[in-house]
């Protein structure tokens, strides 16, 4: 009897589990996390994925490399562009081709604008994640004009598809340059004006600072990368340390913080947009001549091997690793997400802080599901 | 019979300027009140004195909870760079009568393992505050339901009832996020009571009554926020934030952050049941606005300035009922533009907010508000 009474008042009976999507509005798509409760304080986070399995993977073992190109979009949709070059540069790679610098300029400004309206969407979304629902309509009315710039060139304006093996689909749009330049003099405006509605505001502080610390040891060994790992200390930009496209050619600073919480994160990603606009700055008034795309063979086959490129996307460093058996498709494709590796992180740091928390963490890892499921 | 009642009223009263006669509405009550006792009883009066004033009321209820659904959406669109509302009838003024339409035909679906009984009582528990809490706002001059001489603390007190439906919606439902929302504002609600409750006690003790007539009449040569000083203004400020808080409206809607809990206590409401909901919501916030325009901003009383007459003449043309009705809004925008601007608190924060900051300070307000009427040092 005694014992019963014991039993019952411990804490695993007194646990309240609540399932946080898969439909729920903060979870930004479909993933569950199944959370335990003592009151409003996080016992612990289980992370459900799949609910958006494709199998990109193993899809890309039966199509070309061209082709392959179109499924990385939807991985990550929000830094679709830096998802294609990552496959385009280890196909480059696999065949030793050189590519042009005006094609490297095109990349990296493109790849620099989808990190930008990345951010503003986050910023948009996690300031909703906070309760301030001004914020996310800021967000997507700056974001518009940038998937403006996109549809000119690409013809598209979210999946844009825009690489290829060897270049990019088409040239520039005539009208391209300039829209870029009055974006960033509008955009370089408008930022502090984000600072002003969410930075700056006493509450969100409260909300923010020391939520979800994450020490620079736990951000190496949990490998969380992107801005993430960066608030945290955690060097980690490929773009530095490992330049590709026209990345070694531009000045720019790598965005570290110490403090590792809600708050840094947030800053980081801020700072990232002032960064990427200094990038585009630099190179936006001297692209190269030439053509936009080297002329590749029709059914492109990579000699036997293994080829590994990383890039920096939005959110972290996302690797592509192709095994090739001298087809025409793959042997084996292996994407490197970095929001699988972020989410992994969640447990750890929302521990022990309330279920408004947990959403506050959630928001400050920028996580995009259809890149954890592929 | 009514209007010649009405002039021979305002035949007495030759002493004052015609205006002010008639803006008074007690005289036009008062007659109907005496025309009813003339033909039938006094019990039969009563009745449909009450029928009448209920009847109004009800109307004005929704008429106001509709207006005030589309303001906050022409605000909330304005702060977010939208159009807003804009298809059904000019300016989109229909919308929400449509979408009351809408909802009152929408399935009302059953949840399984809900407290029917309970489930069903929540919304109207919630809605009934709110109905009682608006028979003692004085509208304009002598045009108010019931002139109780502890008007404030009726308010108080009733308005305060509506966390009981809360609490009943978030625990029938059956739903684990309706539960935390219940709980979550439960606490709210009680904690800020307080700060709502001090606040008025402060104004209170300005006017030596509890009866909101004579808090009115009061602020005839100036409005409380201005003749009490500092205190009063700090007063307002607290005001302001607890009954924002006090009406689950953000940054403190907590009871149903929607990013954390869905819809928090009424997740699992739907058809006229949910509109309820969302039309208490909405009168709640006239409720505490016209409190807070009734004891901080002078009421129906136009604004006068001391000695110049010839503007005072002019404030005094413009209706009792335009000026309630424009401090209202007035107080109905101010908490519209903080939702849409902050973000939300959390829980503990919210708490710790009432009880380490907002209580203290109240409580030394209302001490240097009653060494002030002491010393007679206010205006």
């Amino acid at each position: 009897m005694e014992e019963q009474v014991k039993n019952i008042s411990t804490d695993e009976q007194q646990e309240y589990v609540i399932n946080m999507g898969p439909q729920h509005p903060s979870t930004h798509g479909v993933l569950r996390l199944v959370v335990s409760l003592k009151g409003e304080t996080v016992k612990s986070v289980q992370p459900h994925i799949g609910y958006i399995h494709r199998g990109i993977e193993k899809m890309c073992e039966s199509i070309t490399y061209p082709q392959i190109i179109h499924l990385t979009d939807r991985m990550d949709y929000l830094s679709a562009h830096i998802n294609n070059e990552a496959v385009c540069l280890t196909v480059e790679k696999a065949l030793q081709v050189e590519i042009p610098d005006r094609i490297k300029v095109i990349r990296t400004i493109m790849s620099e604008l989808t990190r930008i309206q990345s951010h503003q969407l986050w910023w948009a979304s996690f300031g909703m994640d906070l309760g301030g629902l001004t914020c996310f309509f800021y967000g997507l009315r700056d974001r518009e004009k940038i998937l403006d710039i996109f549809e000119e060139t690409c013809g598209s304006r979210m999946i844009v598809s825009y690489n290829c093996p060897g270049g990019v689909m088409y040239d520039l749009h005539p009208n391209f340059q300039q829209k870029v330049k009055d974006f960033i003099k509008y955009f370089r405006k408008i930022l502090p004006e984000y600072d002003q509605l969410l930075t700056g505001n006493v509450i969100f502080h409260e909300r923010s600072k020391g939520i979800g610390k994450l020490s620079l040891e736990d951000a190496i060994s949990y490998g969380v990368t992107g801005p993430s790992g960066r608030a945290s200390g955690f060097s980690c930009d490929v773009r530095k340390h490992e330049p590709y496209s026209a990345y070694d050619k531009v000045q720019f600073k790598e965005i570290l913080f110490t403090g590792g919480d809600t708050y840094f994160r947030y800053v980081a990603r801020i700072q990232e947009m002032w960064e990427s606009m200094n990038i585009i700055e630099q190179l936006i008034d001297n692209i190269p001549e030439g053509p936009y795309a080297v002329k590749m063979k029709p059914v492109i086959k990579l000699p036997e091997g293994e080829y590994y490129q990383r890039v920096e996307t939005a959110r972290g460093e996302l690797g592509a690793y192709i095994i090739s058996d001298g087809n025409k498709n793959p042997y084996r494709v292996k994407f490197r997400s970095p929001n699988f590796v972020n989410l992994s992180v969640l447990n750890h740091i929302a521990k022990g802080f309330k279920i408004a928390d947990l959403v506050a963490i959630g928001g400050s890892l920028d996580l995009v599901i259809p890149d954890i499921d592929r | 019979m009514l209007l010649n009642m009405i002039t021979a009223n305002s035949l007495q009263l030759v002493s004052a300027p015609w205006w002010r006669v008639l803006y008074d509405f007690s005289s036009l009550t008062k007659s109907i009140d005496e025309g009813l006792n003339n033909t039938m009883g006094h019990f039969w009066t009563v009745v449909t004195e009450m029928i009448i004033i209920g009847v109004l009321i009800l109307l004005f209820y929704a008429v106001i909870g509709l207006f005030l659904v589309y303001a906050e959406r022409k605000v909330c669109a304005f702060m977010q760079n939208r159009l807003g509302p804009n298809r059904i009838g000019p300016f989109g003024i229909f919308q929400t009568i449509a979408d009351l339409i809408k909802l009152l035909f929408v399935e009302m679906i059953p949840i399984k393992n809900a407290d029917g009984f309970l489930f069903n009582l929540a919304p109207f528990i919630v809605i009934i505050a709110g109905f009682m809490a608006l028979a003692a706002i004085p509208f304009a001059n002598g045009l108010h339901a019931i002139d109780m001489n502890i008007g404030v603390l009726y308010v108080i007190a009733v308005s305060s009832m509506g966390v009981i439906g809360v609490l009943l919606a978030g625990w029938s439902s059956n739903n684990k996020y309706s539960l935390i929302g219940a709980i979550r504002s439960g606490a709210q609600i009680v904690s800020y009571e307080l700060s709502v409750g001090l606040a008025l006690i402060t104004v209170v003790i300005l006017a030596g009554s509890m009866q909101l007539s004579v808090i009115v009449e009061a602020q005839r040569d100036g409005w409380f926020i201005f003749k009490g000083h500092i205190p009063a203004f700090i007063a307002f400020v607290i005001y302001l934030i607890a009954s924002t808080a006090e009406t689950n409206r953000g940054p403190f809607d907590l009871a149903e952050a929607e990013s954390e809990l869905t819809a928090g206590y009424h997740t699992e409401y739907s058809g006229i049941k949910f509109a309820f909901f969302f039309l208490a919501e909405y009168m709640n916030m006239f409720i505490v606005a016209s409190i807070a325009a009734t004891v901080f901003l002078g009421g129906w009383m136009p604004f006068h300035v001391g000695p110049w007459d010839g503007f005072n003449h002019v404030m005094d043309f413009i209706p009792p009922f335009v000026w309630y009705i424009g401090k209202t809004f007035f107080v109905i925008w101010l908490m519209m533009w903080f939702k849409w601007t902050f973000p939300r608190l959390r829980i503990d924060q919210l708490l710790t907010l009432e009880w380490k900051y907002l209580l203290p300070i109240n409580l030394v307000n209302v001490l240097i508000m009653a060494f002030i009427v002491l010393m007679g040092w206010h205006f």
